[in-house]
């Protein structure tokens, strides 16, 4: 097992925001590049990686905006850095041509979107759930992308390492899917021994500079990568590319090279998902949640237990991959799902494909701007139980 | 969630209530071993607007972490008191500043009116100390964090040099709270 340099990890007890949190996973993780632009409310997390970088031998770069940013640190992760940038609505827009081309050139890297109310500028500095679908699909064309979302400054440290860990595993831009309730939340946060942290290393080409072929997969279906400047000639590309890298332009070379890049995903998405799941025995109302939410959604479903309802708890720690076959499974069993985001209808789309009029799904909306009221979860609970 | 004790520091951005929520939570969170949770709600201004700061505190697990039913709730403008006044619980305690706030919706709670902003413009020199002041009064008057603790916070999170000019607006804050505290 690799561990984390213990240069960059903050070893104790701290009490800080989930911005702060992110900024010390991703040290911890081995981050040394990041390229970011400020935006409202995830700045603090560029703030305290600009502060800290300098300590560890970290590059930082303060871009013109956030489409140079993105640019940016698949670079970074082309020169052999791990790197990361952290944005918010606006600027996840702007970022989306190049998280495609990440996807494409099938780069390691890390983008945390800390979520206010939109469209637009909406709400810079008030809670949203609300680009989760863009999450899936920003992007033009097909692909597979991995997303997390924590729910306290301590998952914001934990699953931004593990954000890192998957994107060298699987070579994909990783997305932390965080909310500004929780990158603004403070709370104790406990780091742990560097020798505690498993680390994933990058999937480096061990053969001679003759032998390279940058895109020919290994039996995981993820090709091996170098660093730029160690000698290797090779081509890297948004065309569709054969092995070499070079540009195809074909139906067949399509169908190899996008296809293995959704099944590299689709093919493990039960190794990927990462899901809580909490007195689901028996019940008849299952409240599947994910990040901030997930949180107001306690006492709600604690209330409606302790009413003598059956009432089951899904946590999405990961949302993208979608975990399709456990609400399958679940929607043969149960007699409604309950839905709390704080959108006009994300996830809730998602779990109700999966249900395919096999259990109910009941959305409880938010627009954004504050969390829900557990008041009205818990009326969507007991609906659901009748 | 017997334990739970809700907290709301309220004014206009730029009074600093941010910061003094992060003192009272990092004063119960690491100092007293408790468990606390500081969430905040400001405008896009750098400068006015509502700004307000929760903080829960609890001897178990926090899982709502935003304050909905105040039992202390802090208010520096009168703007912040018509927001707010709506989430106490009956028999909470209402802390508002005398200079700022005309007045207070009669109701089931204990309503404290103190001259925050006076004492740190008047005692220490610096207005913006007020917030200081404000912890230093919640100390006083409520038992939900201890002293030490809070000078202990006080003194890890003010920016670097300004911690005794802090600490000195969180004492006159808590030697006014001792002709409040009713």
């Amino acid at each position: 097992m690799i561990t984390a340099d213990p240069k960059g990890v903050l070893t104790g007890s701290h009490y800080l925001d989930g911005d702060h949190a992110v900024a010390e996973g991703a040290l911890a993780a081995g981050c040394r590049f990041f390229a970011g632009y400020p935006i409202t409310p995830s700045t603090e997390v560029a703030e305290r990686i600009s502060a800290r970088f300098p300590l560890v031998g970290g590059l930082f770069v303060q871009m013109e905006d956030e489409l140079a940013s993105m640019a940016a640190i698949l670079g970074g992760a082309w020169g052999g850095a791990k790197s990361m940038s952290v944005t918010s609505g606006p600027g996840f827009s702007l970022m989306m041509e190049n998280l495609g081309l990440g996807v494409m050139m099938e780069v390691p890297t890390v983008l945390v979107n800390v979520q206010r109310g939109g469209p637009s500028t909406g709400l810079p500095t008030l809670p949203a759930q609300a680009d989760m679908m863009q999450a899936r699909w920003g992007s033009h064309g097909d692909y597979e992308i991995i997303a997390l979302s924590p729910s306290s400054p301590q998952e914001c440290f934990d699953y931004t390492i593990t954000c890192f860990n998957l994107s060298e595993k699987y070579r994909v831009p990783v997305l932390l899917m965080m909310d500004e309730c929780v990158g603004h939340m403070t709370e104790k946060i406990v780091i742990p021994k560097a020798e505690e942290i498993e680390i994933e290393p990058r999937k480096w080409f061990k053969g001679s500079t003759e032998d390279y072929l940058p895109y020919k997969p290994d039996d995981d279906m993820v090709p091996w990568m170098v660093k730029v400047g160690d000698g290797f000639r090779f081509h890297t590309t948004g065309l569709t590319h054969d092995e070499r890298g070079y540009p195809v332009m074909s139906a067949e070379c399509q169908k190899d090279n996008v296809g293995r890049l959704v099944d590299k995903i689709r093919s493990r998405v039960d190794e990927i998902v990462i899901l809580e799941e909490e007195e689901m025995e028996g019940a008849d109302v299952v409240v599947v949640s994910y990040g901030i939410s997930s949180r107001v959604a306690i006492p709600a479903v604690e209330r409606a237990r302790a009413d003598g309802m059956k009432v089951g708890s899904l946590r999405l720690v990961t949302v993208w991959p979608f975990p399709e076959n456990r609400i399958r499974e679940l929607a043969g069993q149960v007699k409604a799902f309950v839905v709390p985001e704080i959108n006009l209808g994300q996830i809730c789309l998602e779990v109700e494909r999966c249900a395919a009029g096999r259990a109910e799904t009941i959305l409880v909306p938010h627009a954004g701007g504050w969390v829900h009221d557990d008041e009205d979860i818990y009326q969507a609970i007991r609906g659901g139980a009748k | 969630m017997g334990s739970r004790y809700e907290l709301r520091l309220s004014g206009a951005g730029g009074h600093g209530l941010l910061l003094a929520g992060k003192v009272i939570a990092e004063a119960a969170a690491i100092y007293d071993g408790r468990t606390a949770t500081q969430a905040q709600s400001y405008g896009p201004e750098a400068r006015g607007g509502v700004s307000r700061s929760d903080v829960v505190i609890s001897d178990g697990d926090i899982d709502f972490p935003v304050a909905r039913n105040l039992d202390f709730l802090l208010a520096m403008t009168q703007e912040s008191v018509e927001a707010y006044i709506g989430d106490m619980k009956d028999g909470g305690t209402v802390l508002v500043d005398d200079s700022l706030v005309e007045s207070v919706p009669d109701g089931d709670y204990r309503v404290v009116r103190a001259p925050i902003i006076a004492t740190a413009r008047d005692r220490i020199g610096k207005p913006i100390t007020a917030n200081l002041v404000a912890v230093g009064l919640i100390a006083g008057l409520t038992d939900v964090v201890t002293v030490p603790s809070l000078e202990s916070a006080v003194r890890a999170r003010v920016p670097r040099g300004t911690e005794d000019l802090n600490l000195q607006a969180f004492r006159a804050g808590l030697e006014l709270s001792k002709g409040l505290r009713g």
